[in-house]
């Protein structure tokens, strides 16, 4: 995968544990929904990555999602929206 | 046998089938407790001072104690416990634990097990236990609604659907619960003193656009609020009818907003003196209100989002835990001047902060560094820290004897 070359190890560790404990905050720690919709390998199928790494960046207006690109690179963002595509967190 | 049973006492629980039976024996042998016919898992006999620590990640939960200043054992098999929550039953035996996933747990602290558990959901977001400790009701995303169970046998009593999620379900006097529907803008009390089955429900219409949580201030006020519209209502359950009331209406209504990384708590709502201290949303401050009026009366800078804004017991002091990326600060707000007069940084991820029952002591979760950290409430200096995988609410016993939690 092109976009998960360019993070090194220890930051795509911390990117994961970032998804799973402040993402999970609203998504649910497996994922599955809460305040935040369910974001699921199932529940994103077909969705295209630029697409939701978008979302990850800008947030969604008028909703709890709040933008995330201060804290994170366009590329981060693209690692995270093909790690939530691919992994079952359980 | 030299041992000398001093003194044998058998103390009827409040269900027949909680006997305790409290042994305090000899010289020799550490003071036990016969529990349910078994011998406690470790040598506390008393849970005043004990306290229930959620493991968020590995859905499990720490027993520990207050005055040791360590945890007792694990318990373990709890389901997701992202955003869980719990209380207590009177007698501060048994913790009841609501998962995310809609899983009710009622986890025995001296026996350090899991007494009962069942799915009772599929999504769920907190519960509470009503006045007599006879009824554990909870909240749910999905199928929505809330559930009412025997906070005994955990057999399931009754079932209100409200067509929606609900959110901020708290107890109230007179057998009473009060919860917020999101979709329907709506509180509903929930009156289960005559017929436990078949609640007599007041519903509170308008309440405002998408309740997102709530909270009960003393058994008569509840605050619920707002995702949908700024500000926040107020409803006073003395009041007949009751209806809600607009406070703080520019509550949330910050331009440019900052970016919200964790929603801050109703429950970090905060009574000090005549004031309520809040977190701001989106502003990296926290707001003080007049609890009569509801009226914004000043504002204090802090160093992040804030999450929770929690008063020391005596209300003399406020301690501030805040949103990613500030969140391995805590501030302390006096509650006098609204200044800020410490600063500390205790671990990484600090999620949560309970304070022993009259506030000498104060118990902070440091998620990301594996700990829970005690610190002592008037030098700031830390006393002692506590293993725990995640660590994210930290809930003391005393819960058990206070309306709303």
């Amino acid at each position: 995968m092109a976009a998960t070359s360019a993070i090194p190890p220890q930051r795509a560790a911390e990117l994961e544990h970032m998804v799973i404990q402040d993402c999970g905050s609203c998504h649910g720690l497996t994922m599955k929904g809460g305040l935040g919709k369910p974001i699921t390998p199932a529940d994103l199928e077909g969705r295209d990555p630029e697409g939701l790494a978008a979302i990850i960046l800008d947030g969604v207006p008028g909703t709890a999602m709040p933008p995330w690109r201060p804290l994170i690179t366009e590329d981060e963002a693209l690692w995270i929206a093909a790690y939530l595509m691919k992994e079952k967190v359980e | 046998m030299t041992r000398a049973l001093l003194l044998v006492l058998s103390l009827a629980a409040f269900s027949s089938s909680a006997w305790a039976e409290v042994h305090i024996s000899g010289d020799s042998e550490p003071q036990r407790c016969l529990v349910g016919g078994n011998i406690a898992v470790h040598s506390s006999c008393g849970t005043g001072d004990l306290g229930v620590v959620i493991e968020r990640a590995t859905g499990s939960v720490l027993v520990v104690d207050q005055s040791d200043r360590a945890s007792l054992c694990r318990v373990e098999g709890l389901g997701d416990l992202s955003h869980a929550s719990l209380t207590f039953s009177p007698d501060e035996r048994f913790a009841y634990i609501f998962g995310r996933d809609g899983g009710l747990s009622k986890v025995d602290i001296l026996g350090c097990a899991i007494d009962k558990r069942i799915v009772q959901a599929g999504n769920a977001i907190g519960g509470a236990i009503s006045d007599d400790g006879k009824l554990v009701a909870v909240s749910n995303y999905e199928p929505g609604g809330v559930k009412v169970f025997d906070a005994d046998t955990l057999d399931p009593v009754a079932d209100i659907p409200m067509g929606g999620k609900t959110v901020g379900l708290a107890d109230a006097p007179g057998g009473r619960f009060v919860v917020a529907g999101w979709d329907s803008g709506e509180v509903w009390v929930l009156d289960h003193s005559t017929d436990p089955k078949d609640p007599a429900i007041t519903k509170i219409e308008n309440v405002g656009a998408n309740p997102y949580d709530a909270l009960m201030i003393g058994g008569r006020t509840y605050l619920v609020g707002l995702f949908g519209e700024k500000g926040l209502s107020r409803i006073d359950l003395w009041a007949d009818p009751p209806s809600a009331e607009r406070i703080l209406p520019d509550y949330g209504k910050n331009e440019p907003d900052l970016p919200v990384y964790k929603m801050p708590h109703l429950q970090g709502w905060t009574l000090a003196g005549d004031s309520y201290a809040l977190p701001a949303v989106g502003l990296h401050q926290v707001l003080w209100a007049d609890a009569r009026t509801g009226a914004e009366t000043a504002r204090t800078e802090v160093a992040g989002q804030p999450v929770f804004v929690t008063a020391r017991p005596d209300g003399r002091e406020l301690w501030v835990n805040f949103a990613p990326p500030d969140n391995g600060k805590v501030q302390v707000i006096d509650a006098v001047t609204h200044q800020v007069k410490q600063t500390l940084e205790p671990g990484k991820g600090v999620l949560h902060m309970e304070f022993t029952p009259r506030g000498r002591e104060v118990w902070l979760s440091a998620r990301d560094d594996n700990k829970v950290l005690i610190y002592d409430t008037r030098t700031y200096e830390k006393l002692g820290e506590v293993e725990a995988q995640a660590p994210s609410g930290i809930f003391f016993t005393d819960r058990a004897h206070r309306s709303g939690l």
